[in-house]
């Protein structure tokens, strides 16, 4: 089965879930979108890891490394959400574009 | 002069351990009372004051006389007491001692200065009584004696200088004791300033010696020479320590000569006089400018003696300096300070008797100077102008003494002359304070019906002045004038002149004449007649002459005995066939000898009677003019030669002339320094200022400017680049991110670049 899947094609999948999640990121305004995209960016660096670990480096570092960030995602979207909740519940919109109550 | 001079020997000196004594009590006089005089005087009142300085003068007085009794009993070549107190400076193998000297010469103007400046404090009791500033008189004529006394005593140059412009001091100090006159306050400055002209020439001629004096030592070795008298061609040999004092040598007087640079006028005495040590020779051989360095070296010196001694054209000074008190005019014009030139001359004989041109100047600017101050003391009014021209005529006759040789002759002269001229003087201020301050002989005349002791006692002087051989004044003058007309060894200008003496003679004798005419036109004019005065003051209240108190007529009485006494010191050799007691007495001191022709003593004899003849004539033609004011005949001469009487009245103009040379021309220079320093040196300060002042606005502009607008512009810049810099932050985070990214992409391609 390895045969015909080579290194490229995951790395190709990893590269277009990190450039949804980039173009997510910087498009979208609502901010559970953004976050969402997130999350496209860290899958997409995850891939990578997992597939340099198996065709290159061997071993079990990389598959470790992208359960890290896999449990760094969750908690990065917990926090991020309960942001997102408190905003919400303060000016009742999260539209990144109308947070700007700390720019002076 | 070498067959003469083997007889000379290295003084011997005797240390004396209280020399010192003499001049410190005048200083302690003055001392005390210069500083608390005043407040004795206002506590105790005015006795005090003159007891302290009386008693400063008579233990100064008793102390000299100690030390001349001393001085007595040695043998005459020993005869030079000497009272070292310590080393005032010393440069290299010179030493300038504080020391204190006395040999003959210096003791009979020790004796002069402190015996006649007492009798002269003892006046100023009676004279100086009205005076509130009785202390400052008393200290200012303690301190005039402390200087002389230094200028007479001093061992070296050094303390002999010092003393020499003290009285300098002295003198200003006294002549301007009435300072709030602006007339008298004139008079003491120009005695000052014109006995600085002459002091210019006498410190130029101390160098000039020195400098040729140096060539000399640098010559010959240094050490201790012995010396034998009496023993041609010998070879000096210099000793190193001590000398050996085996009978031998004792018996052929082996003497020490100290060779070497010296300041002590002993030492330079020993090597100038002993012809073996080749002092005197390679001194006499030196050239300045193709002239004799000694002809110009006494030439210097005595120009300071000018200035000081009041001669020909330094005398001005002297007859304003009658300005002053009385006892300040016989201080300094019969006693003491006059006669520092006469002395310093006869101190230096041994210098000035190697050099026939400055002997044969000293001579003849003595003898036109007697001339000269003789006329003018015909026709003056003011009783003490007619004795301050008198006091420079015979100082002239003191130089013509010792510029021919006969250096005893001035001494004694100097001697005799302290004591009448200090008599007339005095006579003089009795006769002024009975006037009450008159000095116009005019507005005076048969004073001696009010005031006989003063008339005597002034006849008395004015005989002895005139020439009379009942008292001194003869026996001086004629030894000086015989001395002058047989003199061989003056020349002028590097040339012998022979003629000099005869001229001087007849100078001589002509002022003579003119000396007694003055001097008994004075006494008739004062003391025969009738009283012209008299008229009383403005507030019109009459007064008629009294007779002066004890303490002057005293003085009086002790100057004229002195004035008739002196001729004891004084007998011609022609007389006694012995030498006179004074010449014998001063010998030691005055060592060089001159050449004199031999004439017989009936000559002598001749010009003895042509001397006093003349005084007679002078004294006859007084007596006819001026007795008891009636004689027409002045009057009717004056008129007939007025032309002439208004230029001798007038003093020849010499004050003028002075006033539009040396006055003008001072005046003149201060006034062109006067520009360059208003224009050329306050223009440059003016310039410097005006340059700092610019580079300081500059400096002001570069700071303002360039350096602050740096600061500024540095703030301005930052300002700036915040405001710019804070459109960049949005606060919107895509904007970030699309920074971020495009930073992201950026450093990608440049890393595909740079590889």
């Amino acid at each position: 089965m390895t045969g015909h899947l080579s290194l490229s094609h995951f790395l190709v999948v990893g590269g277009l879930l990190f450039c949804f999640g980039l173009m997510t990121v910087l498009t979208r305004r609502n901010a559970v979108a953004m976050l969402m995209g997130i999350e496209l960016i860290l899958n997409g660096a995850n891939v990578n890891l997992v597939a340099f670990n198996h065709y290159v480096a061997g071993g079990l570092s990389g598959q470790i490394f992208a359960l890290f960030v896999i449990v760094l995602a969750a908690a990065e979207a917990a926090v991020g959400l309960a942001i997102i909740l408190a905003i919400y519940q303060m000016i009742r919109n999260i539209d990144t574009a109308n947070i700007a109550s700390l720019r002076r | 002069m070498e067959h003469v001079a083997q007889h000379f020997v290295p003084l011997a000196v005797t240390p004396v351990g209280f020399l010192w004594l003499i001049p410190f009590f005048p200083l302690l006089g003055a001392v005390i009372n210069t500083t608390c005089g005043w407040w004795l005087q206002r506590r105790y009142g005015k006795t005090v004051n003159h007891r302290i300085a009386i008693g400063a003068m008579g233990l100064s007085f008793a102390v000299a006389a100690l030390a001349f009794a001393k001085l007595l009993g040695l043998p005459g070549e020993e005869r030079f007491l000497q009272n070292t107190l310590w080393t005032l400076l010393s440069a290299g193998p010179v030493h300038a001692d504080l020391a204190f000297a006395l040999d003959p010469l210096g003791m009979l103007m020790v004796l002069v200065v402190t015996g006649i400046g007492t009798l002269i404090h003892i006046f100023s009791i009676g004279y100086m009584a009205e005076d509130p500033a009785y202390w400052r008189f008393f200290a200012y004529l303690n301190l005039f004696i402390f200087s002389m006394l230094l200028l007479v005593m001093g061992d070296n140059f050094v303390v002999m200088f010092f003393g020499w412009e003290g009285v300098g001091l002295c003198s200003y100090l006294l002549i301007a004791f009435w300072y709030t006159d602006p007339a008298k306050a004139a008079a003491g400055m120009k005695a000052f300033v014109v006995n600085r002209f002459g002091d210019f020439g006498f410190i130029l001629g101390l160098f000039l010696l020195f400098w040729g004096l140096g060539g000399v030592w640098h010559e010959l070795p240094s050490g201790k020479l012995s010396y034998q008298a009496n023993v041609p061609g010998q070879q000096l040999r210099i000793f190193s320590g001590e000398p050996s004092t085996n009978s031998a040598q004792a018996e052929h007087r082996e003497a020490l000569i100290e060779m070497g640079p010296t300041l002590n006028f002993r030492q330079l005495r020993d090597q100038v006089v002993v012809q073996a040590t080749g002092v005197a020779e390679r001194l006499s051989r030196q050239k300045l400018f193709g002239f004799g360095l000694l002809a110009i070296v006494g030439i210097l010196l005595f120009v300071g003696a000018m200035g000081k001694s009041a001669q020909l054209p330094l005398y001005v000074w002297l007859p304003d300096a009658m300005a002053g008190p009385t006892p300040v005019s016989a201080l300094i014009h019969a006693a003491t300070m006059v006669t520092a030139g006469v002395y310093m001359v006869a101190r230096l004989n041994f210098i000035f008797a190697l050099s026939p041109t400055a002997m044969g100047w000293v001579a003849l600017i003595g003898a036109l100077t007697a001339l000269f101050a003789a006329s003018i003391g015909f026709f003056q009014y003011d009783i003490k102008k007619v004795l301050a021209y008198s006091t420079v005529s015979q100082l002239g006759f003191m130089f013509i003494g010792v510029g021919v040789g006969t250096y005893w002759a001035g001494a004694y002269h100097l001697l005799t002359h302290a004591f009448f001229k200090a008599a007339l003087f005095l006579g003089s201020g009795s006769v002024i304070l009975a006037c009450h301050h008159e000095q116009d002989m005019r507005k005076m005349g048969g004073l001696g019906k009010y005031m006989p002791t003063t008339q005597k006692t002034y006849l008395w002087a004015c005989i002895a002045i005139a020439g009379f051989p009942i008292a001194s004044g003869f026996y001086s003058k004629d030894e000086i004038l015989w001395k002058a007309f047989s003199q061989e060894h003056l020349a002028l200008l590097g040339m012998p002149a022979p003629w000099l003496g005869p001229l001087i003679y007849f100078m001589g004798i002509i002022t003579a004449t003119g000396t007694a005419f003055y001097m008994f036109r004075s006494y008739y004019m004062t003391f025969t007649g009738e009283y012209r005065g008299g008229h009383g003051h403005d507030d019109g209240h009459g007064h008629t002459p009294k007779e002066s108190p004890f303490s002057i007529t005293s003085v009086l009485v002790v100057l004229a005995s002195g004035a008739v006494l002196a001729s004891l010191l004084g007998l011609p050799a022609s007389w006694t066939s012995r030498p006179p007691i004074l010449e014998h007495f001063l010998e030691p001191s005055l060592p060089a000898t001159v050449h004199f022709a031999e004439h017989p003593h009936a000559l002598e004899w001749l010009f003895q009677i042509i001397g006093v003849s003349a005084g007679a004539i002078g004294w006859f033609f007084a007596r006819l003019l001026y007795r008891n004011g009636t004689n027409p005949l002045p009057a009717q001469l004056l008129e007939r030669w007025k032309r002439a009487w208004t230029v001798v009245y007038n003093k020849y103009y010499v004050d003028e002339i002075y006033e539009a040379t040396v006055v003008r021309g001072s005046l003149v220079f201060a006034r062109i320094l006067s520009w360059i320093d208003s224009r050329l040196v306050d223009g440059a300060v003016n310039l410097a200022g005006a340059v700092t002042r610019l580079f300081a606005n500059l400096d002001g502009a570069i700071d303002k400017y360039v350096v602050d607008g740096a600061v500024n512009l540095v703030a301005n810049c930052t300002i700036g680049a915040g405001r710019g810099l804070r459109r960049v932050q949005t606060g919107r985070i895509q904007t970030y991110l699309y920074g971020a990214l495009a930073g992201a992409l950026v450093i990608v391609l440049l890393n595909f670049l740079i590889r």
